[in-house]
């Protein structure tokens, strides 16, 4: 039987957090964006154009969306989890009669609740600058929840497997910006030499924002379909490592 | 006596192949004090941390309450409470947040009356809106307790729980844990301090490289183990001991005024008698002489060098 009570304590918890340090969870990512818009979307933005039909500014949405709720997710999750290593307080959770999916689900439900609110945040922040249309409201929807439990499932890897602050920060900044930066967020694949077209589609954000770009517009770089499975590709894969963790205790239990 | 806890050929092997804990069998009955003793690296948190989950087992088994801790986790873990070495907690979080996060993350309900009254009985209901990172050391370690009790568990593990505390602070401690068991709880704790065990425990288990070397009750240990030394006062100097009283295996006192003999003081003959006769008859002139009781501290060297 599921323990929704020591879930819940668990995700509550996590999610106060998030109003002990709302600057942080929340304003700074919002500035952030707002200023993607302003640079990217007004400013330059007027002089691009990738696709007849959609004015740069709207096209720039999805891809700083998931810039943004990537980065967060990864931030939320593996903070989350790596806090409690860090203050030596994870005997509690390990002692409590909680099993390892519950605690999945309190930390990961947690993070990607609060990616999740982040995202519709910054839609709203959006509709300030440019004309939005989202063309598949609930594909929307869904996609935003998938890439938030998604990117909040590597966190929580990343936060158990890491030994101190500097390697928490490693992969979102290392990896994740320059995945998302290249995955098509700004513009589109054909505007790359074949080369770099080839390389982009081993990235698997591009799909993710290919994917969520989909349901704003109705067009994407490849078939939503392909995108929906890249994604739960991708989370199938967390669970399996978080799962073998688990398993075997690694950097967990001793 | 209704056994709570029951350990079986426990084995902890650790990736280094450290043995940590060596066939540990071991019972803990309800309702009692027992204090594991035994000196640092002993594998006295590893046992715990065994019981209470927080590390894995090799071998064997260990039932709390009749619930086996690796099968029946849940069941068995509701059933303890586990107070750390390390003061580890969230900081900034308020003392009334972290007891109530720690009894739902056991899976109780909210239940402010109880809550209420454990802050009470543990002088932190004054305290209750602070954040923990400005109690002092003292307080925190109450905090804890308070944790580790929010959930109503009928076991609970104390690992060290005066380590680095000051003398009045340790017994402001001793007097909660005795009030803990008052009310019911079975407490094991651990220790290095031997006063805390002599003065706390019901019953003592002396840990050493991961083997429980004994376990018996307090008293019994003392009894069993304890030594008693006659101190034989003189009024002269005494440079040699007299042959005729060699057989007795006399020490000389550092001022030289002294004789000392050890005796068991359970056995039937404790050679007193014979000893102050011969001693009458070489001459020597007596003042005085008293006796000296081995403490649990002198026992729990002796084990440890035996072992």
């Amino acid at each position: 039987m599921i323990n929704f009570r020591s879930i819940k304590a668990i995700y509550i918890f996590e999610m106060s957090r998030t109003f002990r340090t709302l600057i942080q969870s929340l304003i700074s990512p919002i500035l952030s964006t707002v200023l993607y818009f302003i640079v990217f979307g007004t400013a330059i933005g007027n002089n691009i154009n990738f696709t007849n039909e959609i004015p740069y500014g709207a096209f720039i949405v999805p891809g700083l969306v998931i810039l943004t709720i990537s980065m967060q997710s990864v931030n939320n999750a593996s903070f989350g989890i790596f806090f409690p290593k860090f203050l030596g307080t994870t005997y509690e959770i390990l002692s409590a009669p909680i099993s390892y999916v519950e605690i999945v689900i309190g930390y990961v439900g947690a993070s990607a609740t609060k990616s999740f609110c982040l995202g519709l945040l910054i839609l709203i922040t959006s509709t300030f600058f440019v004309d939005l249309n989202i063309k598949f409201p609930i594909l929307m929807l869904c996609m935003l929840l998938l890439s938030c439990v998604s990117f909040s499932l590597l966190g929580f890897i990343i936060g158990i497997v890491s030994d101190n602050f500097e390697q928490i920060n490693f992969v979102p900044m290392i990896i994740i910006t320059p995945l998302v930066f290249l995955g098509g967020s700004f513009y589109t694949i054909d505007v790359l030499p074949d080369f770099w077209q080839t390389i982009t589609l081993l990235n698997p954000i591009f799909y993710l924002v290919s994917g969520f770009r989909y349901s704003f517009f109705g067009t994407g770089e490849v078939n939503i379909l392909i995108s929906i499975f890249s994604i739960s590709l991708f989370i199938l894969l967390c669970i399996i490592i978080i799962w073998r963790i688990f398993k075997t205790g690694y950097k967990i239990k001793t | 006596m209704q056994t709570i806890i029951e350990i079986k050929n426990l084995r902890k092997i650790y990736k280094d192949n450290k043995v940590a804990l060596d066939d540990v069998n071991l019972n803990i009955f309800k309702g009692e004090i027992i204090a594991l003793l035994g000196p640092n690296g002993a594998g006295k948190t590893t046992l715990i941390s065994n019981i209470c989950g927080i590390s894995s087992i090799t071998s064997g088994d260990i039932k709390v309450k009749g619930f086996d801790v690796v099968e029946n986790y849940r069941e068995a873990r509701k059933c303890i409470g586990i107070v750390p070495q390390e003061l580890s907690f969230e900081p900034f979080e308020k003392v009334i947040n972290t007891v109530n996060f720690s009894r739902q993350l056991f899976g109780k309900k909210p239940n402010e009356k109880y809550i209420e009254n454990l802050l009470k009985k543990l002088s932190l209901w004054e305290k209750k809106d602070q954040i923990i990172r400005s109690l002092s050391g003292g307080m925190k370690r109450r905090v804890l307790i308070a944790k580790a009790l929010s959930h109503e568990p009928d076991v609970l593990f104390l690992d060290e729980p005066t380590a680095g505390v000051d003398v009045e602070l340790r017994k402001d401690m001793w007097n909660t844990i005795k009030n803990l068991q008052n009310s019911g709880v079975t407490i094991i704790l651990t220790t290095h301090y031997i006063e805390e065990a002599e003065l706390m425990a019901n019953r003592i288990a002396v840990i050493n490289n991961g083997k429980i070397l004994l376990i018996d009750k307090k008293d019994n240990l003392i009894d069993r183990m304890s030594k008693k030394t006659l101190i034989i006062h003189t009024n002269s100097k005494i440079n040699k001991i007299d042959k005729a009283l060699g057989k007795f295996k006399l020490r000389i006192s550092k001022d030289k005024k002294n004789l000392e003999y050890d005796y068991s003081p359970n056995k039937k003959k404790t050679g007193i008698t014979t000893l102050l006769n011969e001693i009458k008859k070489t001459g020597i002139e007596l003042i005085d002489v008293q006796t000296k009781q081995s403490n649990l501290e002198q026992i729990f060297v002796e084990i440890l060098k035996n072992d």
